[in-house]
Formats: structure tokens, sequence, C-alpha cells
């Protein structure tokens, strides 16, 4: 018999690619302490970093049509098979996805814009914005009044 | 041990063979380098394409300087072993990324004094030299800063000014 009266923690989608935008993410998950997260990323070789359910997409870039087509569907699928309450991502374009399909099937979302791009948004980063409730930029002077927002750094 | 690594956004032959050349001359270090699918191949120092991220970990710990590409992910991981780093930023007229935000990258990062800065391989060899004499420095702390934690935080318990958050 299940008790229902347990109640169960909001589930948290994280999504980086790989390298900076892994390790970027991994400094903001302190902030979903009551969370459940569940993790997406593009190598194989972090799940052992982690002790979350851990879902591994192929990277993709806007040169390599069939690659975004192919990235998109799957985040799609994860997104609604997840069902998470809130979607956080430091890019790159998984993230974009998960943001875009978050939005899409009713979680809340956020996106981080890597701390790399100094003198300009990232391209996910500009086109996550119409989907992020949560809008963010590590640079004080890339900070717009219309977002994105500037609040603190991953370091 | 000194460990050199390039990431995973490709090959930095320039920083390699500045690398090498300076390990060569200097012939008293040992050097360890993460190269990528590089065309130079190093002579003077033992090297590899790509390490996993817990022997990277490792080789993080058990380095004295790291030297790297202007990457976020190498920055990242020397600061929170707190091992003195050396950055030379990649350039996108050598076809070595993109665009040029690496230099941004490594300013912002020299001005806060976090990173050694070569911006090109002629200065690599006298900011490794300078590196060299640099002690282990405390760890950064895994999180992001807590104005960002906090901001998430926030969000998250939909406790956000959103006046100031649309």
């Amino acid at each position: 018999m299940t008790d229902q009266s347990v109640p169960t923690k909001p589930k948290a989608l994280a999504v980086a690619s790989g390298g900076g935008h892994w390790l970027q993410l991994l400094r903001l998950i302190p902030a979903f302490e009551d969370h459940d997260i569940v993790f997406v990323t593009v190598l194989e070789s972090y799940r052992r970093q982690v002790s979350n359910k851990f879902y591994v997409v192929r990277d993709a870039n806007r040169w390599n049509r069939f690659a975004v087509l192919t990235l998109a569907a799957r985040m799609a699928w994860i997104v609604h098979h997840e069902k998470p309450d809130v979607v956080v991502s430091t890019g790159a374009a998984p993230g974009y996805f998960a943001v875009l399909f978050g939005h899409l099937f009713g979680a809340r979302t956020i996106w981080v814009d890597s701390i790399a791009n100094v003198d300009r948004l990232s391209l996910s980063g500009e086109l996550a914005g119409k989907h992020a409730d949560l809008w963010l930029t590590q640079w004080p002077h890339l900070a717009k009044a219309a977002g994105p927002h500037y609040a603190g750094a991953v370091l | 041990m000194i460990l050199v690594t390039v990431g995973l956004q490709g090959p930095f032959d320039r920083l390699i063979r500045a690398v090498d050349e300076w390990s060569a001359l200097r012939n008293c270090a040992e050097v360890f380098a993460q190269i990528g699918k590089a065309k130079y191949v190093p002579q003077h120092m033992r090297f590899t394409d790509f390490v996993d991220p817990f022997e990277f970990k490792d080789l993080v710990e058990r380095a004295r300087l790291v030297v790297a590409h202007a990457g976020i992910g190498s920055i990242i991981s020397a600061l929170e072993a707190g091992k003195p780093i050396v950055v030379m930023p990649r350039r996108a007229g050598f076809r070595e990324q993109r665009n040029d935000h690496q230099v941004a990258t490594t300013k912002y990062f020299e001005a806060q004094g976090r990173v050694i800065a070569a911006y090109q391989e002629q200065s690599l060899a006298t900011r490794l030299d300078y590196g060299l004499t640099l002690e282990t420095s405390p760890r950064i702390s895994s999180k992001a800063s807590p104005q960002l934690i906090s901001t998430i935080r926030s969000f998250l318990d939909n406790e956000l000014n959103t006046m100031k958050f649309g």
C-alpha cells in the first residue's frame, strides 16, 4: 500500500553540455537541495560524478540540422517522460530544448547563461530567453530591464 | 607534476608546442598533457588525447601547476583544487575557436587575480616560470555565489521579487 500522505519532493531536470557547462551546472545544484534531480548531459563519463538518474544526449550545433532535430526530439521525449516541476540549464543546445519543452509542458524554467559569454549572450541563451521564467546572465553589463537579469555568478 | 589541458573543444597545438618547448628548456619538471586530437606530437612531455572526469580530477589534485586554454571547465577545476593556473586564450584567427571569447574570459579572471594570463605563446615561458613559484591556495567553495544560489532558491520558493525578475 502506498502512503499518499508522504509529500514527494519536486523534481528538477538539470541540463548541460560538456566541460564548463557541466561544471557550472554542478555549482548551481546546492540551490536544489529539496528537489529530486534528474541530470541530462552529453558525456557518459559524467554519470559516476552524480548518484542521480542520468540521461545522455548527443550535443548539436546550429550547423548540423539533422543533429539539431534529433536532439530536439530526444529532449522533448525526456521532458515529457520525466514531467519535471522545474528545468534548469547552463547551456548550450540541449539546455535550450529542455527549457523550450519544459515551458511548453508546464514546468518552471531557469536559464543561467555560461560565464564564458562575456561580450554577448550565447545564441542558445538568447533563444531560451523567451521560454525561461528566470533568465540570467552572469555578467552585470549584459543585463537588461526586460532580461536577462544579473544575480551573481557561479564563481 | 605540471598538468596541461586543452579541454574538449578540439586541439590547441599553439599551447602544446609552446609548453613542450619550455619543458625541453627547463628539463626539470614532469609535465603531463591532455592534447585532444592534435597534429603536433609533443617531444618532451607525456601526453594523451582525453582523460575521463575522475582521472582528470585526480591529475589536478596531483599537479603543482595547471596550464590550460581559457576554458571555464579548466579554470573551475584548478580553482576548486586550489592550484595555480596559467591560461592562454584560444583565438578565432588561428581557427582555435569560433570567436575570441576566451580572451575576455582570460582578462576577467586575470583582473580578479585568479589566473596567470599568457595572451601569446611568446609570453608563456615567463608565465610558466612564475606559476612554478606559486604555492597552492585555499580551494574555492564548490557552490555558486551566495547571491546566485539565493536568487534561484527564492525563485523555487515563489518568493522572487517579480518587479525585478519578470
